[in-house]
């Protein structure tokens, strides 16, 4: 990895319960942050108001305009309403999920055997995809930051916090991604391409459980991915 | 504050865990209502859910059963899945209960966590979104109707109604009707709104983290014109009360177990964890299992943080033995609403 970008903003799309999770998790690491949604211009202002205090509402074509990182969080029956335009060029962090109980069956995904982030990928084109944040909770995302796995104490050292994997194609988008979840109080865990993001999908071990880097690796070669080094 | 219990009707296992029959949970859980008011429990929310275990599919028969053999306990449902109902149905089962009780009936309005009703039924859940809306303002429509008892409504999601009479009307002229949501901003944007009670189903993480929501709902309500005692927030979490701490966890452990590992077949959920378990049993979890003193003081907290009117427990799934959810509805009614109002009161 060359020199380490630096983020300083990013934007949410969504403020479900994993998008203003997320948004808080952000602002706590000293970024600053956009919230945009389908909803009107007031609702948005008043949930980032009170739900997600610090966070500037806007619309989601200006909320990315001038970000280091995009991160999509909203149904994944509705990522086809993300505009791929807007999107053209930018890193954007997939944390969806496919919920049965909240998508329905999906045909046009649980038919197709790529993963979910690749298939989203196809529909925002221009974008720098990566797999991440999906494979843990929305409330442990705050209760599990900076948390020692195996003590639940906080402040150890930096390879016994939680692990979180992505997966991306893009160099700069992993470096950016690393970072993050870096700053996020957890342990970042290369796995490879885009596609081995199929490894953390909902209803694995990895999406069922929380591990430490060690055990993330373990995990993932389990899942037939290989020990990767970012970039 | 009142204090409650729902349930979806669990139903009886043996000792290898094979499930009993689906008659035997549901006249437990007439019976369960019938203790709760006996021993001056506030409420008692029904369903609706559809699966062998859990078979309280139709709450408004099972209130109205109830509210022919009870004097003083609120019956509402927990909740009806509006969605992929007929909402003028439900809300005539609903008035002629509340007929029935003289005035006690309340219907809240959710999502559920029964998406099984979709297919049993013959909907998508893909429309989920629009039936819920639309149907939630139909069930409105149903119960804001004037002394001539005539609705109108139109809309997508079925034929319309032009001033057509829905009978029977409610004792006190309205039934409360809440929105029941697992905490999303945007549905409690919405029961704020509409002016609409809001009861938040918290199933797991810190409840103390609804803080934010609750205020998103009371300032929502506020903005829109709504006040007094339509704004007002429940709490539904799971729970047991025991003579002891330890009893209560032993108790309850086994049902839970049993729910979660149900779950991980049935929807892939993670493989429950004993320590889990523990994490939110204690102090600021979510799981209100305890001695009196111990829950009461959890629920007291939880009141600081979110001002709810109601807080109400779901005792029995996974096979709880009818004798621990009788004692656990007894002791909440009398020993731990008495030490509730005792610690709000010296705050």
């Amino acid at each position: 990895m060359g020199d380490k970008p630096v983020l300083t903003k990013i934007a949410v799309l969504g403020v479900g319960r994993v998008g203003t999770a997320v948004a808080r998790t952000a602002m706590q690491a000293g970024l600053a942050v956009n919230v945009a949604a389908s909803k009107g211009a007031e609702e948005i202002a008043l949930i980032a108001e009170i739900i997600t205090p610090g966070a500037v509402a806007m619309t989601a074509a200006d909320a990315v305009a001038d970000v280091d990182l995009v991160v999509l969080a909203v149904p994944l029956h509705k990522f086809r309403t993300v505009d791929p335009r807007m999107l053209d060029g930018k890193i954007v962090i997939d944390a969806m999920n496919h919920w049965h109980d909240v998508d329905g069956p999906l045909e046009d995904v649980t038919g197709d055997p790529r993963s979910t982030s690749e298939i989203v990928a196809s529909h925002l084109a221009g974008a720098r995809i990566v797999k991440a944040l999906n494979h843990i909770g929305y409330h442990e995302l705050e209760e599990d930051a900076r948390r020692d796995i195996a003590s639940g104490a906080e402040g150890r050292g930096l390879e016994s916090r939680r692990a979180l994997a992505y997966a991306t194609d893009d160099a700069d988008a992993a470096a950016a991604t690393h970072e993050l979840l870096d700053r996020f109080g957890f342990e970042p865990v290369f796995a490879g391409a885009l596609a081995s993001g199929i490894a953390f999908e909902s209803g694995t071990d990895i999406f069922n459980d929380s591990f430490d880097a060690v055990g993330m690796r373990a995990a993932l070669a389990d899942a037939g991915i290989p020990a990767l080094v970012a970039a | 504050m009142q204090l409650g219990a729902y349930s979806f009707g669990d139903t009886p296992r043996d000792a290898d865990g094979t499930l009993g029959s689906t008659s035997d949970a549901i006249r437990n859980l007439f019976d369960a209502i019938v203790h709760a008011d006996q021993h001056g429990l506030d409420y008692f929310g029904v369903g609706e859910h559809h699966t062998l275990d859990m078979p309280a599919s139709s709450p408004g028969a099972m209130i109205a059963a109830a509210a022919g053999a009870t004097k003083n306990i609120i019956l509402g449902s927990g909740v009806s899945v509006i969605s992929t109902d007929d909402p003028i149905r439900v809300f005539q089962q609903f008035a002629t209960a509340d007929a029935v009780s003289g005035g006690r009936v309340e219907i809240t309005a959710g999502r559920g966590s029964s998406v099984e009703s979709f297919p049993l039924f013959g909907y998508d859940l893909a429309d989920y979104d629009r039936l819920y809306e639309e149907k939630l303002e139909l069930l409105r429509a149903a119960n804001d109707a004037g002394s001539d008892a005539r609705v109108t409504w139109s809309g997508t999601v079925r034929a319309p109604i032009d001033g057509l009479e829905v009978v029977p009307r409610p004792v006190r002229g309205r039934l409360p009707i809440w929105v029941g949501t697992g905490g999303s901003a945007p549905s409690s944007m919405r029961a704020g709104r509409l002016g609409m009670p809001v009861s938040y189903g918290i199933i797991g993480g810190a409840p103390a983290r609804f803080a934010p929501l609750v205020d998103l709902y009371r300032r929502t309500a506020a903005s829109a014109g709504h006040a007094g005692d339509e704004i007002r927030v429940s709490v539904a979490a799971l729970g047991l009360i025991a003579p002891t701490k330890q009893e209560a966890l032993d108790r309850f452990y086994p049902g839970w177990h049993a729910m979660n590992m149900s779950m991980v077949e049935k929807r892939g959920w993670p493989a429950p964890q004993t320590e889990h378990f523990l994490a939110q049993a204690h102090g600021a979890g979510a799981y209100y299992v305890g001695d009196p003193d111990d829950v009461a003081e959890r629920i007291a907290d939880l009141h600081g943080h979110l001002g709810h009117m109601r807080h109400f427990l779901q005792m029995d799934f996974g096979g709880l033995p009818q004798e621990h959810l009788l004692e656990s509805i007894e002791l909440l009614a009398t020993e731990v609403k008495p030490r509730v109002e005792r610690l709000l009161a010296a705050k």
